[in-house]
Protein backbone atom coordinates (compact mmCIF):
# COMPACT_ATOMS: atom_id res chain seq x y z
CA UNK A 1 0.00 0.00 0.00
CA UNK A 2 2.94 2.17 0.85
CA UNK A 3 4.51 2.15 -2.65
CA UNK A 4 1.04 2.71 -4.22
CA UNK A 5 0.60 6.02 -2.10
CA UNK A 6 4.38 6.41 -3.14
CA UNK A 7 3.41 6.31 -6.70
CA UNK A 8 0.41 7.81 -6.55
CA UNK A 9 1.55 10.85 -5.29
CA UNK A 10 4.53 10.58 -7.87
CA UNK A 11 1.88 10.99 -10.44
CA UNK A 12 0.41 13.40 -9.12
CA UNK A 13 3.76 15.99 -8.84
CA UNK A 14 4.37 14.94 -12.26
CA UNK A 15 0.89 16.18 -13.79
CA UNK A 16 1.62 18.89 -11.33
CA UNK A 17 5.09 19.90 -13.20
CA UNK A 18 3.97 19.07 -16.58
CA UNK A 19 0.96 21.85 -16.21
CA UNK A 20 3.28 24.52 -14.15
CA UNK A 21 5.67 24.39 -17.08
CA UNK A 22 7.66 21.59 -17.17
CA UNK A 23 8.55 20.78 -21.30
CA UNK A 24 6.61 17.12 -21.66
CA UNK A 25 3.57 17.01 -22.46
CA UNK A 26 0.96 16.29 -19.74
CA UNK A 27 -0.46 12.76 -20.20
CA UNK A 28 -4.03 13.20 -19.08
CA UNK A 29 -4.86 16.58 -21.28
CA UNK A 30 -8.32 17.26 -22.07
CA UNK A 31 -8.56 20.09 -25.09
CA UNK A 32 -11.92 21.73 -25.03
CA UNK A 33 -13.55 22.93 -27.38
CA UNK A 34 -13.98 26.45 -28.79
CA UNK A 35 -16.81 28.52 -28.12
CA UNK A 36 -19.82 28.04 -26.36
CA UNK A 37 -19.68 24.82 -24.74
CA UNK A 38 -22.64 22.50 -25.77
CA UNK A 39 -25.52 22.58 -23.27
CA UNK A 40 -26.97 19.24 -24.04
CA UNK A 41 -24.89 15.84 -23.82
CA UNK A 42 -26.13 14.41 -27.01
CA UNK A 43 -24.82 17.41 -29.05
CA UNK A 44 -22.10 16.46 -31.27
CA UNK A 45 -19.79 19.27 -31.49
CA UNK A 46 -19.52 22.60 -29.60
CA UNK A 47 -22.13 24.95 -32.10
CA UNK A 48 -21.42 28.77 -31.26
CA UNK A 49 -24.77 30.60 -30.15
CA UNK A 50 -25.20 33.55 -32.24
CA UNK A 51 -26.14 36.64 -29.99
CA UNK A 52 -29.97 36.39 -30.95
CA UNK A 53 -31.98 36.34 -34.18
CA UNK A 54 -32.66 40.43 -34.56
CA UNK A 55 -35.76 41.27 -36.29
CA UNK A 56 -35.70 43.12 -39.31
CA UNK A 57 -39.14 44.73 -40.23
CA UNK A 58 -38.15 45.34 -43.72
CA UNK A 59 -37.37 41.58 -44.72
CA UNK A 60 -39.30 39.90 -41.87
CA UNK A 61 -36.91 36.79 -42.24
CA UNK A 62 -38.04 35.08 -39.50
CA UNK A 63 -41.78 34.74 -40.33
CA UNK A 64 -43.15 36.59 -37.74
CA UNK A 65 -45.49 39.05 -38.48
CA UNK A 66 -44.76 42.61 -37.26
CA UNK A 67 -47.36 44.30 -35.01
CA UNK A 68 -47.88 48.25 -34.71
CA UNK A 69 -47.88 49.05 -31.16
CA UNK A 70 -50.92 50.84 -32.37
CA UNK A 71 -52.77 47.76 -33.31
CA UNK A 72 -54.64 45.02 -31.19
CA UNK A 73 -56.02 42.32 -33.11
CA UNK A 74 -56.09 44.66 -36.13
CA UNK A 75 -57.45 47.62 -34.51
CA UNK A 76 -57.12 50.97 -32.53
CA UNK A 77 -57.04 50.75 -28.47
CA UNK A 78 -58.38 53.29 -26.49
CA UNK A 79 -57.24 53.00 -23.10
CA UNK A 80 -58.98 55.91 -22.03
CA UNK A 81 -62.64 55.50 -22.90
CA UNK A 82 -63.26 52.68 -20.42
CA UNK A 83 -60.59 53.30 -18.01
CA UNK A 84 -62.90 54.28 -15.54
CA UNK A 85 -64.72 51.04 -15.28
CA UNK A 86 -61.60 49.24 -14.19
CA UNK A 87 -62.85 46.27 -12.12
CA UNK A 88 -61.26 44.46 -8.73
CA UNK A 89 -61.05 41.06 -7.38
CA UNK A 90 -60.54 39.66 -3.50
CA UNK A 91 -57.13 37.42 -3.11
CA UNK A 92 -56.98 34.39 -5.42
CA UNK A 93 -60.30 35.21 -7.23
CA UNK A 94 -61.65 35.17 -10.21
CA UNK A 95 -65.25 35.86 -8.94
CA UNK A 96 -66.84 39.40 -10.03
CA UNK A 97 -68.16 40.96 -7.42
CA UNK A 98 -71.55 42.22 -6.83
CA UNK A 99 -69.93 45.79 -6.42
CA UNK A 100 -68.30 45.76 -9.50
CA UNK A 101 -71.75 45.25 -11.74
CA UNK A 102 -72.33 48.79 -12.63
CA UNK A 103 -68.70 49.15 -13.81
CA UNK A 104 -69.72 45.84 -16.26
CA UNK A 105 -73.10 47.31 -17.17
CA UNK A 106 -71.28 50.84 -18.05
CA UNK A 107 -68.86 48.52 -20.54
CA UNK A 108 -71.62 47.15 -22.02
CA UNK A 109 -73.56 49.87 -22.57
CA UNK A 110 -70.59 51.61 -24.19
CA UNK A 111 -70.29 48.72 -26.72
CA UNK A 112 -74.02 48.68 -27.53
CA UNK A 113 -73.73 51.99 -28.40
CA UNK A 114 -70.82 51.54 -30.72
CA UNK A 115 -71.48 48.32 -32.76
CA UNK A 116 -68.60 48.52 -34.69
CA UNK A 117 -65.80 48.25 -31.51
CA UNK A 118 -64.67 45.37 -29.87
CA UNK A 119 -63.26 44.85 -26.41
CA UNK A 120 -59.81 43.79 -25.05
CA UNK A 121 -60.45 42.74 -21.25
CA UNK A 122 -57.13 42.61 -19.47
CA UNK A 123 -56.77 40.33 -16.79
CA UNK A 124 -54.25 41.34 -13.87
CA UNK A 125 -52.67 40.03 -10.36
CA UNK A 126 -50.83 40.90 -7.34
CA UNK A 127 -47.56 39.58 -6.77
CA UNK A 128 -48.82 37.32 -3.99
CA UNK A 129 -48.68 33.62 -6.65
CA UNK A 130 -46.35 32.31 -8.81
CA UNK A 131 -45.97 33.54 -12.19
CA UNK A 132 -47.42 31.29 -14.57
CA UNK A 133 -49.95 30.69 -11.91
CA UNK A 134 -50.90 34.73 -11.84
CA UNK A 135 -51.05 34.53 -15.73
CA UNK A 136 -53.72 31.57 -15.71
CA UNK A 137 -55.80 33.10 -12.72
CA UNK A 138 -55.30 36.99 -14.61
CA UNK A 139 -57.06 35.24 -18.00
CA UNK A 140 -59.55 33.81 -15.94
CA UNK A 141 -60.32 37.57 -13.90
CA UNK A 142 -60.78 38.40 -17.70
CA UNK A 143 -62.71 35.74 -19.21
CA UNK A 144 -64.81 36.40 -16.08
CA UNK A 145 -65.36 39.36 -17.23
CA UNK A 146 -66.28 38.16 -20.68
CA UNK A 147 -68.78 36.03 -19.36
CA UNK A 148 -70.39 38.54 -17.37
CA UNK A 149 -70.47 40.55 -20.03
CA UNK A 150 -72.10 37.66 -22.41
CA UNK A 151 -75.10 38.06 -19.40
CA UNK A 152 -75.46 41.79 -20.14
CA UNK A 153 -75.94 41.20 -24.06
CA UNK A 154 -72.78 41.86 -25.27
CA UNK A 155 -71.81 39.01 -28.20
CA UNK A 156 -69.00 37.45 -26.63
CA UNK A 157 -66.94 37.43 -30.01
CA UNK A 158 -66.27 41.06 -29.66
CA UNK A 159 -64.72 40.68 -26.66
CA UNK A 160 -60.68 39.85 -26.47
CA UNK A 161 -58.96 38.48 -23.31
CA UNK A 162 -55.59 38.62 -22.26
CA UNK A 163 -53.85 37.79 -19.32
CA UNK A 164 -50.54 40.19 -17.78
CA UNK A 165 -50.43 37.60 -14.52
CA UNK A 166 -48.47 40.00 -12.41
CA UNK A 167 -46.37 41.67 -14.90
CA UNK A 168 -48.32 44.69 -15.40
CA UNK A 169 -49.13 45.98 -11.59
CA UNK A 170 -51.19 49.42 -11.72
CA UNK A 171 -49.48 50.34 -8.41
CA UNK A 172 -45.43 49.20 -8.07
CA UNK A 173 -46.16 48.78 -4.34
CA UNK A 174 -45.70 45.97 -1.75
CA UNK A 175 -48.45 46.09 0.27
CA UNK A 176 -52.59 45.29 1.04
CA UNK A 177 -53.84 48.64 -1.09
CA UNK A 178 -51.17 48.34 -4.00
CA UNK A 179 -52.27 44.55 -4.49
CA UNK A 180 -55.90 45.51 -4.15
CA UNK A 181 -55.33 48.08 -7.05
CA UNK A 182 -53.27 45.50 -8.65
CA UNK A 183 -56.03 42.93 -8.76
CA UNK A 184 -58.00 44.12 -11.94
CA UNK A 185 -59.74 44.00 -15.22
CA UNK A 186 -58.55 46.56 -17.18
CA UNK A 187 -60.92 47.31 -20.15
CA UNK A 188 -59.80 48.87 -23.56
CA UNK A 189 -61.97 49.59 -26.15
CA UNK A 190 -61.23 49.03 -29.76
CA UNK A 191 -62.64 50.68 -32.65
CA UNK A 192 -61.61 50.11 -36.18
CA UNK A 193 -58.96 51.09 -38.77
CA UNK A 194 -60.24 54.14 -40.54
CA UNK A 195 -61.30 52.61 -44.22
CA UNK A 196 -61.47 49.01 -42.96
CA UNK B 1 -3.14 -0.23 7.08
CA UNK B 2 -2.02 1.09 10.54
CA UNK B 3 -0.52 3.95 8.38
CA UNK B 4 -3.96 4.51 7.02
CA UNK B 5 -5.94 4.92 10.42
CA UNK B 6 -3.11 7.59 11.70
CA UNK B 7 -3.70 10.02 8.71
CA UNK B 8 -7.76 9.59 8.50
CA UNK B 9 -10.31 11.70 10.77
CA UNK B 10 -12.82 9.91 13.45
CA UNK B 11 -15.78 9.72 11.30
CA UNK B 12 -13.53 8.18 8.55
CA UNK B 13 -12.01 5.87 10.99
CA UNK B 14 -16.14 4.95 12.07
CA UNK B 15 -17.17 4.45 8.50
CA UNK B 16 -13.95 2.17 7.57
CA UNK B 17 -14.56 0.37 11.21
CA UNK B 18 -17.42 -0.91 10.15
CA UNK B 19 -16.32 -1.52 6.23
CA UNK B 20 -12.99 -2.99 7.22
CA UNK B 21 -12.18 -5.89 5.38
CA UNK B 22 -14.78 -5.06 2.59
CA UNK B 23 -13.78 -3.52 -1.10
CA UNK B 24 -13.60 -0.24 -2.10
CA UNK B 25 -16.44 -0.31 -4.08
CA UNK B 26 -18.87 -0.95 -1.08
CA UNK B 27 -17.04 1.70 1.06
CA UNK B 28 -18.34 4.40 -1.75
CA UNK B 29 -21.93 3.15 -1.04
CA UNK B 30 -21.86 6.10 1.70
CA UNK B 31 -22.24 8.44 -0.94
CA UNK B 32 -25.50 7.06 -2.33
CA UNK B 33 -27.10 8.42 0.32
CA UNK B 34 -29.96 10.25 -1.04
CA UNK B 35 -32.26 11.53 1.57
CA UNK B 36 -33.78 14.85 0.66
CA UNK B 37 -32.33 17.54 2.51
CA UNK B 38 -30.67 15.54 5.01
CA UNK B 39 -27.64 14.11 3.08
CA UNK B 40 -24.04 14.84 4.90
CA UNK B 41 -22.05 16.60 2.50
CA UNK B 42 -18.50 14.96 0.97
CA UNK B 43 -16.02 16.41 2.71
CA UNK B 44 -13.30 17.81 0.05
CA UNK B 45 -10.30 20.14 0.71
CA UNK B 46 -9.26 22.31 -2.69
CA UNK B 47 -5.08 23.48 -2.58
CA UNK B 48 -3.45 24.97 -5.15
CA UNK B 49 -6.08 27.20 -6.71
CA UNK B 50 -6.94 31.06 -6.74
CA UNK B 51 -9.15 33.26 -8.11
CA UNK B 52 -11.46 32.80 -10.97
CA UNK B 53 -10.56 28.75 -11.34
CA UNK B 54 -10.86 28.77 -7.54
CA UNK B 55 -14.78 30.05 -7.46
CA UNK B 56 -15.83 28.30 -10.07
CA UNK B 57 -14.62 24.46 -8.58
CA UNK B 58 -16.31 25.87 -5.21
CA UNK B 59 -19.01 27.01 -6.86
CA UNK B 60 -19.52 23.67 -8.78
CA UNK B 61 -18.81 21.39 -5.92
CA UNK B 62 -20.60 23.08 -3.22
CA UNK B 63 -23.82 23.00 -4.98
CA UNK B 64 -23.56 19.07 -5.55
CA UNK B 65 -23.05 18.64 -2.22
CA UNK B 66 -19.31 18.73 -1.59
CA UNK B 67 -18.34 20.37 2.12
CA UNK B 68 -14.81 22.31 2.31
CA UNK B 69 -12.65 21.12 4.86
CA UNK B 70 -9.10 20.99 5.86
CA UNK B 71 -6.38 18.50 4.03
CA UNK B 72 -6.65 16.29 6.90
CA UNK B 73 -10.64 16.60 7.37
CA UNK B 74 -10.95 15.46 3.44
CA UNK B 75 -12.09 12.47 2.22
CA UNK B 76 -10.51 13.36 -0.32
CA UNK B 77 -8.24 15.87 -1.90
CA UNK B 78 -8.12 18.09 -4.65
CA UNK B 79 -5.12 19.70 -5.74
CA UNK B 80 -3.72 21.35 -8.61
CA UNK B 81 -3.66 25.10 -9.98
CA UNK B 82 -4.65 27.34 -12.97
CA UNK B 83 -1.54 29.14 -14.22
CA UNK B 84 -1.92 28.94 -17.75
CA UNK B 85 -4.31 26.56 -17.53
CA UNK B 86 -6.22 24.53 -15.11
CA UNK B 87 -4.58 21.42 -14.10
CA UNK B 88 -5.14 19.43 -10.62
CA UNK B 89 -5.67 15.32 -9.21
CA UNK B 90 -8.01 14.04 -6.88
CA UNK B 91 -7.17 12.01 -4.27
CA UNK B 92 -8.96 9.37 -2.23
CA UNK B 93 -8.02 9.30 1.16
CA UNK B 94 -9.30 6.39 2.13
CA UNK B 95 -8.13 4.03 -0.70
CA UNK B 96 -4.90 6.33 -0.48
CA UNK B 97 -5.10 6.86 -3.99
CA UNK B 98 -5.17 9.22 -7.20
CA UNK B 99 -8.45 8.99 -8.44
CA UNK B 100 -7.81 11.44 -11.01
CA UNK B 101 -5.37 13.42 -12.62
CA UNK B 102 -6.27 15.69 -15.40
CA UNK B 103 -4.71 18.75 -17.48
CA UNK B 104 -7.73 20.88 -19.92
CA UNK B 105 -6.28 23.38 -22.74
CA UNK B 106 -8.81 25.52 -24.94
CA UNK B 107 -11.39 28.40 -24.24
CA UNK B 108 -11.05 29.92 -20.84
CA UNK B 109 -10.06 29.15 -17.19
CA UNK B 110 -13.92 28.63 -16.27
CA UNK B 111 -14.32 26.56 -19.05
CA UNK B 112 -11.35 24.24 -17.87
CA UNK B 113 -12.57 24.63 -14.14
CA UNK B 114 -16.20 23.88 -15.02
CA UNK B 115 -14.56 20.13 -16.99
CA UNK B 116 -12.39 19.57 -14.01
CA UNK B 117 -15.40 19.99 -11.38
CA UNK B 118 -16.83 17.74 -13.94
CA UNK B 119 -14.49 15.18 -13.37
CA UNK B 120 -13.92 15.61 -9.88
CA UNK B 121 -18.01 14.89 -9.85
CA UNK B 122 -17.85 12.02 -11.68
CA UNK B 123 -14.98 10.33 -10.55
CA UNK B 124 -16.56 10.41 -6.97
CA UNK B 125 -19.69 9.82 -7.34
CA UNK B 126 -19.96 7.72 -11.03
CA UNK B 127 -22.83 10.24 -11.86
CA UNK B 128 -22.28 13.21 -14.64
CA UNK B 129 -21.79 16.67 -12.96
CA UNK B 130 -23.61 19.70 -13.91
CA UNK B 131 -20.78 21.87 -14.67
CA UNK B 132 -21.11 21.98 -18.20
CA UNK B 133 -24.72 22.80 -18.30
CA UNK B 134 -26.86 25.53 -20.06
CA UNK B 135 -29.89 27.11 -18.17
CA UNK B 136 -32.71 29.43 -20.11
CA UNK B 137 -34.61 31.78 -18.10
CA UNK B 138 -36.26 35.41 -18.00
CA UNK B 139 -34.58 38.62 -17.13
CA UNK B 140 -37.21 41.32 -16.76
CA UNK B 141 -36.73 45.41 -16.33
CA UNK B 142 -38.92 47.42 -14.00
CA UNK B 143 -41.54 48.17 -16.59
CA UNK B 144 -42.27 44.61 -16.70
CA UNK B 145 -41.02 44.11 -20.01
CA UNK B 146 -37.45 41.86 -20.34
CA UNK B 147 -35.70 38.75 -22.52
CA UNK B 148 -35.28 35.50 -22.44
CA UNK B 149 -31.55 34.72 -22.05
CA UNK B 150 -29.64 31.78 -21.90
CA UNK B 151 -26.69 31.18 -19.63
CA UNK B 152 -24.13 28.51 -18.08
CA UNK B 153 -25.56 26.81 -15.03
CA UNK B 154 -24.08 29.36 -12.60
CA UNK B 155 -25.11 32.33 -14.65
CA UNK B 156 -22.08 33.40 -16.11
CA UNK B 157 -21.72 33.96 -20.04
CA UNK B 158 -25.43 35.25 -20.58
CA UNK B 159 -26.57 35.89 -23.90
CA UNK B 160 -29.61 37.64 -24.54
CA UNK B 161 -32.11 35.33 -26.91
CA UNK B 162 -34.33 37.97 -27.86
CA UNK B 163 -33.98 41.45 -27.88
CA UNK B 164 -37.86 42.25 -28.34
CA UNK B 165 -38.76 44.81 -25.15
CA UNK B 166 -41.64 42.55 -24.40
CA UNK B 167 -43.21 41.44 -21.49
CA UNK B 168 -41.48 36.78 -21.61
CA UNK B 169 -42.49 34.54 -19.72
CA UNK B 170 -41.46 30.32 -19.21
CA UNK B 171 -38.21 29.64 -21.42
CA UNK B 172 -38.46 25.79 -21.88
CA UNK B 173 -35.91 23.93 -23.78
CA UNK B 174 -36.52 21.39 -26.43
CA UNK B 175 -34.36 18.57 -24.78
CA UNK B 176 -30.76 17.54 -26.70
CA UNK B 177 -31.21 20.52 -28.97
CA UNK B 178 -30.18 24.54 -29.03
CA UNK B 179 -34.25 25.24 -28.96
CA UNK B 180 -36.17 26.93 -26.85
CA UNK B 181 -40.17 27.70 -26.40
CA UNK B 182 -41.33 30.85 -24.79
CA UNK B 183 -44.17 33.17 -23.68
CA UNK B 184 -43.36 36.96 -25.61
CA UNK B 185 -46.57 39.75 -25.68
CA UNK B 186 -44.40 41.14 -28.39
CA UNK B 187 -47.01 41.22 -30.99
CA UNK B 188 -49.14 42.02 -27.84
CA UNK B 189 -50.99 39.09 -27.14
CA UNK B 190 -49.41 36.77 -24.97
CA UNK B 191 -48.13 33.93 -27.70
CA UNK B 192 -45.69 31.12 -27.78
CA UNK B 193 -42.31 31.62 -29.85
CA UNK B 194 -39.85 29.09 -30.50
CA UNK B 195 -36.08 29.99 -31.44
CA UNK B 196 -33.84 27.64 -32.85
CA UNK B 197 -30.34 29.05 -31.22
CA UNK B 198 -27.95 26.89 -33.53
CA UNK B 199 -29.58 29.22 -36.49
CA UNK B 200 -31.06 32.01 -34.98
CA UNK B 201 -34.79 31.76 -36.74
CA UNK B 202 -37.52 31.69 -34.70
CA UNK B 203 -41.44 31.91 -35.59
CA UNK B 204 -44.85 31.99 -33.93
CA UNK B 205 -45.60 28.37 -32.43
CA UNK B 206 -49.32 29.33 -30.89
CA UNK B 207 -51.01 32.60 -31.37
CA UNK B 208 -54.96 32.19 -31.36
CA UNK B 209 -56.71 35.93 -30.38
CA UNK B 210 -57.14 34.71 -26.58
CA UNK B 211 -54.09 34.09 -24.03
CA UNK B 212 -51.23 31.53 -25.10
CA UNK B 213 -49.06 30.55 -22.88
CA UNK B 214 -46.53 28.13 -20.57
CA UNK B 215 -44.69 25.97 -23.40
CA UNK B 216 -43.15 22.98 -22.22
CA UNK B 217 -41.57 20.77 -24.70
CA UNK B 218 -41.82 16.88 -24.35
CA UNK B 219 -38.83 14.94 -23.70
CA UNK B 220 -38.44 13.62 -27.21
CA UNK B 221 -38.79 17.20 -28.54
CA UNK B 222 -41.84 15.78 -31.03
CA UNK B 223 -44.53 17.58 -28.81
CA UNK B 224 -45.81 20.73 -26.94
CA UNK B 225 -47.89 21.13 -23.83
CA UNK B 226 -49.14 24.79 -23.27
CA UNK B 227 -51.87 26.94 -21.77
CA UNK B 228 -54.04 28.47 -24.34
CA UNK B 229 -57.94 30.50 -23.07
CA UNK B 230 -59.50 29.66 -26.58
CA UNK B 231 -61.85 27.71 -25.22
CA UNK B 232 -63.14 29.70 -21.77
CA UNK B 233 -60.92 28.82 -19.24
CA UNK B 234 -57.12 28.75 -19.27
CA UNK B 235 -56.63 24.72 -19.93
CA UNK B 236 -53.92 22.04 -21.07
CA UNK B 237 -53.52 21.71 -24.56
CA UNK B 238 -50.84 19.97 -26.16
CA UNK B 239 -49.87 19.66 -29.76
CA UNK B 240 -47.40 18.37 -32.16
CA UNK B 241 -44.35 20.20 -32.60
CA UNK B 242 -45.08 21.54 -35.98
CA UNK B 243 -48.66 22.87 -34.78
CA UNK B 244 -50.84 19.94 -36.04
CA UNK B 245 -52.76 17.97 -33.64
CA UNK B 246 -54.29 20.37 -31.55
CA UNK B 247 -55.81 18.63 -28.79
CA UNK B 248 -57.17 20.19 -25.20
CA UNK B 249 -56.46 17.60 -22.56
CA UNK B 250 -57.92 19.30 -19.58
CA UNK B 251 -61.42 21.43 -18.49
CA UNK B 252 -60.14 22.50 -14.90
CA UNK B 253 -61.70 25.69 -14.24
CA UNK B 254 -57.97 27.34 -14.22
CA UNK B 255 -55.40 24.98 -14.98
CA UNK B 256 -51.56 26.26 -15.23
CA UNK B 257 -47.71 25.43 -15.41
CA UNK B 258 -47.77 22.14 -17.32
CA UNK B 259 -44.92 19.70 -17.83
CA UNK B 260 -43.89 16.48 -18.94
CA UNK B 261 -42.87 13.03 -17.35
CA UNK B 262 -40.04 11.71 -18.16
CA UNK B 263 -41.31 8.85 -20.06
CA UNK B 264 -43.67 11.30 -22.53
CA UNK B 265 -46.88 9.21 -21.17
CA UNK B 266 -47.50 12.17 -18.30
CA UNK B 267 -48.66 16.15 -18.02
CA UNK B 268 -48.55 17.08 -14.45
CA UNK B 269 -49.82 20.65 -14.09
CA UNK B 270 -51.30 22.80 -11.45
CA UNK B 271 -54.87 23.15 -11.47
CA UNK B 272 -58.00 24.40 -8.73
CA UNK B 273 -60.79 22.54 -7.85
CA UNK B 274 -63.64 23.55 -5.61
CA UNK B 275 -61.12 26.53 -4.40
CA UNK B 276 -58.54 24.79 -3.57
CA UNK B 277 -54.67 24.74 -5.29
CA UNK B 278 -53.65 21.48 -6.49
CA UNK B 279 -51.19 19.51 -8.47
CA UNK B 280 -52.71 16.95 -11.43
CA UNK B 281 -51.71 14.73 -14.31
CA UNK B 282 -53.07 13.70 -17.08
CA UNK B 283 -52.26 11.87 -20.05
CA UNK B 284 -50.59 13.03 -22.60
CA UNK B 285 -52.99 11.45 -25.10
CA UNK B 286 -55.66 12.78 -23.24
CA UNK B 287 -57.34 10.63 -20.39
CA UNK B 288 -58.82 10.60 -16.85
CA UNK B 289 -57.04 14.01 -15.01
CA UNK B 290 -55.74 12.32 -11.60
CA UNK B 291 -54.85 14.41 -8.11
CA UNK B 292 -50.85 14.33 -6.83
CA UNK B 293 -51.36 14.81 -3.27
CA UNK B 294 -48.74 17.34 -1.71
CA UNK B 295 -49.93 16.36 1.88
CA UNK B 296 -48.35 19.56 4.33
CA UNK B 297 -47.52 21.32 0.77
CA UNK B 298 -50.57 23.93 0.77
CA UNK B 299 -51.02 25.66 -2.69
CA UNK B 300 -49.05 24.04 -4.80
CA UNK B 301 -48.18 25.05 -8.50
CA UNK B 302 -44.50 25.06 -10.82
CA UNK B 303 -44.27 21.30 -10.44
CA UNK B 304 -41.26 20.13 -12.50
CA UNK B 305 -40.51 15.81 -12.90
CA UNK B 306 -37.13 14.79 -12.50
CA UNK B 307 -35.44 13.24 -15.46
CA UNK B 308 -34.85 9.75 -13.79
CA UNK B 309 -38.79 10.13 -12.76
CA UNK B 310 -38.26 9.47 -9.46
CA UNK B 311 -38.90 13.19 -8.04
CA UNK B 312 -41.33 15.62 -8.70
CA UNK B 313 -40.72 19.79 -7.66
CA UNK B 314 -43.30 22.76 -6.99
CA UNK B 315 -43.28 25.40 -5.46
CA UNK B 316 -45.95 25.54 -2.12
CA UNK B 317 -46.96 28.90 -0.83
CA UNK B 318 -47.66 29.15 2.63
CA UNK B 319 -47.36 32.68 2.79
CA UNK B 320 -43.94 33.23 1.62
CA UNK B 321 -42.91 30.59 -1.76
CA UNK B 322 -40.55 27.52 -0.74
CA UNK B 323 -39.45 24.62 -2.91
CA UNK B 324 -40.64 21.23 -2.13
CA UNK B 325 -39.73 18.14 -3.01
CA UNK B 326 -41.52 14.49 -3.26
CA UNK B 327 -41.14 10.86 -4.37
CA UNK B 328 -42.67 11.11 -8.04
CA UNK B 329 -45.10 7.69 -7.14
CA UNK B 330 -46.25 9.23 -3.71
CA UNK B 331 -44.56 7.06 -1.65
CA UNK B 332 -43.53 10.17 0.97
CA UNK B 333 -44.92 13.44 1.59
CA UNK B 334 -43.24 16.39 0.48
CA UNK B 335 -39.81 18.13 1.82
CA UNK B 336 -39.64 21.63 2.11
CA UNK B 337 -35.93 22.75 0.70
CA UNK B 338 -35.72 26.54 0.33
CA UNK B 339 -37.47 29.78 0.17
CA UNK B 340 -38.05 30.37 -3.57
CA UNK B 341 -39.98 29.29 -6.82
CA UNK B 342 -40.20 27.96 -10.50
CA UNK B 343 -38.06 25.10 -9.60
CA UNK B 344 -36.40 23.31 -12.70
CA UNK B 345 -34.51 19.80 -12.30
CA UNK B 346 -30.73 19.27 -13.50
CA UNK B 347 -30.36 16.88 -16.28
CA UNK B 348 -28.63 14.76 -13.43
CA UNK B 349 -31.80 14.82 -11.47
CA UNK B 350 -29.97 15.88 -8.52
CA UNK B 351 -29.64 19.51 -8.33
CA UNK B 352 -32.76 22.33 -8.68
CA UNK B 353 -32.63 25.91 -10.43
CA UNK B 354 -35.23 28.14 -9.13
CA UNK B 355 -35.51 32.03 -8.64
CA UNK B 356 -36.87 33.64 -4.96
CA UNK B 357 -36.93 37.53 -4.04
CA UNK B 358 -33.95 39.71 -2.72
CA UNK B 359 -35.48 43.00 -2.14
CA UNK B 360 -38.14 42.34 -4.35
CA UNK B 361 -35.99 41.27 -7.40
CA UNK B 362 -35.48 37.82 -8.28
CA UNK B 363 -32.63 36.02 -7.91
CA UNK B 364 -31.63 32.56 -9.59
CA UNK B 365 -30.27 30.14 -7.28
CA UNK B 366 -28.88 26.38 -7.39
CA UNK B 367 -29.90 24.01 -4.49
CA UNK B 368 -28.46 20.96 -4.00
CA UNK B 369 -31.80 18.68 -2.78
CA UNK B 370 -29.88 15.96 -0.99
CA UNK B 371 -27.43 18.09 1.17
CA UNK B 372 -29.57 21.01 1.28
CA UNK B 373 -26.89 23.17 -0.07
CA UNK B 374 -27.73 26.44 -2.00
CA UNK B 375 -26.20 29.48 -3.90
CA UNK B 376 -27.25 32.48 -5.53
CA UNK B 377 -26.22 32.21 -8.85
CA UNK B 378 -24.49 35.70 -10.64
CA UNK B 379 -27.37 37.97 -11.70
CA UNK B 380 -28.01 38.90 -14.98
CA UNK B 381 -29.91 41.61 -15.30
CA UNK B 382 -32.79 43.05 -13.42
CA UNK B 383 -35.05 40.34 -12.21
CA UNK B 384 -34.54 37.00 -12.98
CA UNK B 385 -36.70 34.46 -12.80
CA UNK B 386 -38.60 31.77 -14.27
CA UNK B 387 -34.92 29.67 -14.91
CA UNK B 388 -35.19 26.07 -17.15
CA UNK B 389 -32.48 23.81 -17.10
CA UNK B 390 -31.30 22.61 -20.28
CA UNK B 391 -31.49 18.60 -20.36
Amino acid sequence: MKTKLIYSLAFALAVTLAATGCRHKPVNVTPLPQGMTPPLPTEPSAPTLPPGPTMNPGENPTGIPEASPEEINGMIPDRAALAAYTIHFAYDSAVIRDSEQSSLQSVASALAADPNAKLLVEGNCDERGTEEYNRSLGERRALAAREALAKLGVDPMRVFTRSYGKDKPADPGHDESAWQRNRRDDFVLLHPKPGS
Amino acid sequence: MKNCLKICLPVLIAVFAVNIGYSQDEITITHEITVLGNTRPIPVSLDGFSGEAASVLKFDLYVQGFAFVTPDAAQYQINGSASGDVSGSLTDKLAKKVILSKSYTGTNLRRQAHAFANDIVFAITGKKGIGQTKIAFKAQQADGTGEIYVSDFDGHDALAVTHDNAIVSKPSWVPGRLALYYNSYKLENPDIFYSDLSTGQRRVFASSSDSNFSPAASPDGSKVAMILSKDGRPDVYVANADGSNLKRLTTGIEDSSPCWSPDGQWICFATKISGRRLLAKVPADGGAVQVIHTAGAPNPTEPDCSPDGKWIAFTRQAGEFDICVMPADGSAPPTVLAEGEAPSWSPNSRTLVFNHSVHYLQTLSVLDVFTKQVKDVARVSGSDSEPAWAK
